[in-house]
């Protein structure tokens, strides 16, 4: 996997990072938490936080040599076990392996009586054997405030959160503690009092039924760090946070080319096909063939032997494979190849960042050198044009920042102008215009290249059809110009 | 018998059998200290006066043996735990508060 490029130096020397191997999280925070400090992650219920603090510990353990030890105040060792099954992460092997220790630690009001001073010695005791038997680098306090609700004397608590901070200071381990938001403030009984090292929050909203997580790194002592919210996924091998503002303009610059898969096409990109590492729009009305377009794109992409990544938001990969076979396209070989992925689901289903996360996500994980989004329209669907044109700029700055050649299909209104819904055009290095055209009463299609950055392009519009043995170029009548 | 008991609550108190009751405590300290000293020692006290020749006091310094503390979901130091009879109660603290400890213990009733 290819780590993000940042563009920015965010470690100043001397500070000691912690890598979570939380996808993402690492570049939010220029390397991971501040390493042997504890760092608070609250957010409200069902926002993640243990989640994030069990695969900061799973990762720890499995990827970066460090055992962990989790207190959980909420959840018993088997429900914890349990609710993270679901991310593919096994605790009870990691415990079974001495890499992970798991206490859950039962305070009941209803059960307790005091009856003279205390303090928290017991936890302390429990929690620094648990570090001693493992060797443990990382601890997780999973909530430490419901000791808040189970005991009464607030001014003992206060002091003896004060001397726990200070303990796991000197005991030199990296610890997130989670803690619950509520109203104005970030912890219901102001943790965040004692946590001065780095504070990250956390953020679930629901809006026209559509779910966004976010988070915030609202301090980082000594640190530079991203204050913007980023979006993030729950998904099936854990968290991935989308480090949306780190992609910059600085992409590294191709001279090398990509063929477009319809050889006649190249002829008009100056004879060679698409610059690599750019971005590729295709625009047209409904049936014209950008599906097709894109298909051959990423069927040569597979043939040369590169990976592809093909968002299909309108057609399930059975269809599509389909489809494009009834143009005599063959994507099937380049899937089984395992060169071709095709990525189906429905725009509607997630709001814009969600989609921005999978595809961030995916992209990490199969590591393309091309990626087809078939059609970007839908996306207008599931956002505003402004909040779409946003999200498509971060995409493709992300995806040129990877140096992955991307073809994005747009679906356009017959009538509309050569102007895309989405105005996106500034982002787009390569455009290409498919149209309907009408004459002696036969429908056909026409090609024409709007712009492209870099190279002579033909200026020409041939023109375009589908047959059952593939694109079919009218011979052009001019020959074509350069820019 | 406790005189300053009226007999309704005497009565009570035999109907729920803690009169003939075997008690078992655990009491769990941090190292000998004169906080746990004192504590055991008020323990001690109250156990010999109200509970004579049927009680079971254990003592368990959780610096010497980390892991029971974890067993015995202590948290809190010091913690007295009546295992015995049921329901298990939780004493904490230095059991300085005389009534707040025999109402922990059911030996006096709960208000």
């Amino acid at each position: 996997m290819i780590a993000v490029e940042t563009n920015r130096d965010h470690t100043p020397a001397g500070l000691p990072k912690c890598p979570t191997g939380i996808q993402g999280l690492d570049e939010v925070t220029g390397g991971g938490l501040p390493r042997g400090r504890p760092t608070l992650v609250c957010g409200g219920p069902g926002c993640g936080k243990t989640l994030l603090a069990v695969e900061f510990l799973v990762r720890g353990a499995t990827r970066y040599d460090e055992p962990g030890v989790i207190m959980a105040f909420e959840e018993t060792a088997a429900e914890l076990a349990a609710n993270v099954r679901s991310l593919g992460f096994d605790l009870d092997e990691l415990v079974a392996r001495k890499k992970l220790a798991l206490d859950y630690v039962y305070v009941e009001k209803s059960e307790i009586d005091e009856t003279g001073e205390y303090d928290l010695e017991g936890l302390f005791v429990r929690l620094g054997h648990a570090i001693d038997t493992l060797g443990a680098k990382r601890v997780v306090l999973d909530t430490l405030e419901v000791l808040f609700s189970g005991l009464e004397n607030m001014a003992v608590l206060r002091a003896e959160m004060r001397r726990l901070f200070r303990w796991l200071k000197s005991k030199g381990v990296t610890v997130i503690i989670t803690g619950e938001r509520d109203g104005g403030t970030l912890t219901r009984h102001g943790l965040e009092e004692y946590v001065s090292d780095c504070v990250i929050v956390l953020d679930h909203r629901v809006d026209q039924q559509v779910s966004t997580r976010r988070m915030r790194v609202v301090k980082y002592r000594g640190s530079a760090h991203d204050t913007n919210e980023f979006p993030f996924l729950i998904h099936d091998t854990g968290l991935s946070v989308v480090p949306i503002t780190s992609a910059g303009m600085d992409h590294p610059a191709s001279t090398e080319r990509v063929p477009t898969g319809v050889p006649a096409l190249d002829g008009m990109l100056g004879g060679k096909g698409y610059m690599r590492g750019t971005s590729i729009l295709i625009s047209g009305t409904a049936g014209t063939g950008k599906t097709s377009l894109a298909g051959y794109f990423a069927a040569a992409a597979a043939a040369r032997g590169e990976r592809c990544l093909y968002f299909s938001f309108e057609e399930a990969e059975g269809q599509l494979v389909r489809n494009l076979r009834s143009i005599g396209l063959d994507l099937q070989h380049g899937i089984d190849a395992g060169l071709l992925r095709v990525h189906s689901t429905r725009p509607t289903r997630y709001g814009l960042e969600m989609h921005l996360a999978t595809m961030h996500k995916l992209v990490s994980d199969f590591d393309p050198r091309v990626v087809v989004i078939d059609p970007i329209s839908n996306f207008i669907a599931t956002g505003t044009t402004s909040e779409a044109g946003a999200m498509l700029v971060r995409l493709v700055d992300f995806l040129k920042t990877r140096g992955v050649t991307s073809l994005f299909t747009n679906l356009m209104h017959s009538g509309s102008t050569v102007e895309t819904d989405i105005g996106i055009s500034s982002i787009i290095d390569t455009w290409l215009m498919l149209r309907d055209t009408e004459s002696g009463g036969e429908r056909g299609g026409v090609l024409s290249v709007l712009k492209s950055r870099g190279m002579a392009h033909s200026r020409e519009v041939r023109p375009f059809r589908l047959t059952d043995h593939g694109v079919e170029m009218g011979g052009a009548t001019t020959k074509g110009g350069g820019t | 018998m406790n005189p300053s008991e009226d007999t309704a609550a005497a009565f009570e108190r035999l109907a729920a059998g803690h009169d003939r009751a075997e008690y078992l405590l655990r009491l769990y300290v941090a190292g000998v200290t004169p906080r746990s000293q004192q504590t055991l020692a008020r323990i001690k006290a109250v156990c010999e006066e109200h509970l004579k020749g049927r009680y079971t006091l254990e003592v368990i310094d959780v610096r010497q043996q980390p892991e029971l503390a974890r067993g015995g979901q202590v948290v809190v130091l010091p913690t007295l735990i009546k295992v015995l009879p049921l329901p298990l109660r939780r004493l904490v603290g230095t059991l300085r508060d005389t009534e707040a400890v025999l109402r922990g213990l059911d030996i006096r009733k709960r208000t």
